[in-house]
């Protein structure tokens, strides 16, 4: 559960490579995180067919009566595809899509059909998973969802019973949201960024009580530059000293003991992440380095 | 006798009984618990750490919830020869269990099993853990 403790690790990779236009769908949305285990006996070539069991098991289970939505008479269509731009080398799988969208049966135009749902498997740089894998199965560790619980859970079903999979949420530990905001705060970037943002979650209280940390964002990148020693690496030590030194200014203004709270939520211009599993990207340029953290954190889930 | 931090306060140094045990509780949860047991550390006698102290660590089930690593506790336990155990205090059955090993170390250290002093069964424990 823990990030490559104490050793090297590089900071987000810049790709200039990557076409932005096909990835850009990708931010300025909550994706919800699983992990998965390794698909068995997945054929890339067969993702048609794969669209059309998926559509009759997601009709077949609103006639069950487990309709998503009452009332309305939806269609569910669903399009299954590739995306090789994203994953981290060669020895990653291309990560696959998973597109839900309504048609209303009044029209048969496929220019009418709305998006309702939206999921992606992918993987990037996740080489200690797929190496140690028998051929038959597909790594494919990291999913994210976009849409009403309810469809992931039809996908979700459909995906475990076809190829003998498991998805868990992944949580995120507020050690793991340190390193993610550690180093994207220390991101270089082009324009004006947003602020540095850390929520805690006051502990043992009878109300719940939230507190909200808000950095100017190059204050942050100022003090991760002190901190950083040797640029393309960072170490658990440096970032425990990025956050004690947040925690000491916090206490010498406001008396309270930031490190006693937990952390639940960071926020910067790069990226943001809940303790929860939900995580927003903002940054096409750091899009790569944001995935290949999410891709370690669910390959340590799986393992 | 329960204390938040060390020094304990002198005033009472007279009325207190003799200190056969330290126990320093870490939450796993909490930062602040591992920086406070830390600078705690400095204030205790350099005798007790002959098998008279010991690290406990809580929260351990919530794996999701850590905020220190792991690898630092038992960093810590190494560097002051004292053995670290761990404990989920939310479960009942785990924390009875917890406490008849906080006893029985305690009359080991207290001298109240004969033939075993405190600084033999500490090296029994790091033996058995380097296995």
């Amino acid at each position: 559960f823990n990030l490559i403790p104490a050793i090297l690790f590089s900071p987000p990779p810049r790709q200039e490579n990557v076409d932005p236009q096909k990835t850009a769908f990708l931010l300025r949305k909550a994706w919800t995180l699983y992990s998965v285990t390794p698909l068995y006996g997945f054929r890339r070539g067969r993702l048609r067919d794969y669209a059309r069991l998926l559509s009759a098991f997601i009709a077949a289970e609103k006639q069950k009566g487990l309709a998503v939505e009452v009332g309305v008479e939806l269609d569910i269509k669903v399009a299954l595809s590739s995306l090789a731009e994203l994953r981290g080398s060669e020895l990653d799988q291309a990560a696959l899509l998973v597109q839900l969208s309504s048609r209303s049966r009044a029209s048969s135009r496929s220019s009418e059909d709305k998006p309702v749902w939206l999921g992606w498997f992918c993987s990037v740089f996740g080489e200690d998973l797929s190496e140690n894998v028998p051929e038959a199965f597909t790594c494919l560790p990291l999913f994210l969802t976009h849409g009403a619980e309810s469809y992931t859970s039809l996908v979700g079903r459909w995906f475990q019973k076809t190829f003998d999979c498991c998805f868990r949420r992944l949580a995120i530990s507020p050690m793991n949201l340190s390193w993610m905001v550690a180093m994207w705060a220390g991101c270089k970037l082009d324009r004006a960024a947003s602020a540095v943002e850390l929520v805690f979650s006051m502990p043992r209280l009878s109300q719940p009580l939230d507190i909200s940390y808000a950095i100017h964002p190059e204050d942050a990148k100022a003090l991760w530059d002190t901190v950083q020693k040797t640029p393309g690496e960072i170490t658990q030590e440096e970032v425990d000293v990025f956050m004690d030194c947040l925690y000491a200014h916090f206490h010498r203004h406001f008396k309270i003991h930031l490190s006693a709270a937990k952390l639940v939520k960071v926020s910067t211009a790069v990226a943001s992440a809940h303790c929860d599993g939900i995580v927003k990207i903002l940054h096409s340029q750091y899009l790569p380095g944001v995935l290949m953290l999410l891709t370690e954190l669910a390959i340590s889930q799986i393992q | 006798h329960l204390a938040t931090s060390l020094p304990l306060p002198s005033e009472r140094d007279h009325l207190r009984p003799r200190i056969d045990l330290v126990v320093f509780m870490i939450d796993i949860k909490s930062k602040y618990s591992l920086k406070n047991v830390e600078t705690s550390l400095a204030h205790v006698d350099a005798s007790f750490f002959l098998g008279k102290v010991c690290f406990l660590v809580t929260g351990v089930g919530r794996v999701n919830a850590c905020s220190i690593e792991t690898n630092a506790v038992c960093k810590l336990g190494e560097a002051y020869c004292s053995p670290v155990l761990h404990c989920e205090l939310e479960l009942e059955g785990v924390r009875a269990a917890t406490a008849q090993r906080l006893l029985r170390m305690l009359q080991i250290c207290a001298g109240h099993i004969p033939g075993f002093s405190a600084l033999s069964f500490v090296s029994l424990l790091r033996n058995s853990d380097d296995d």
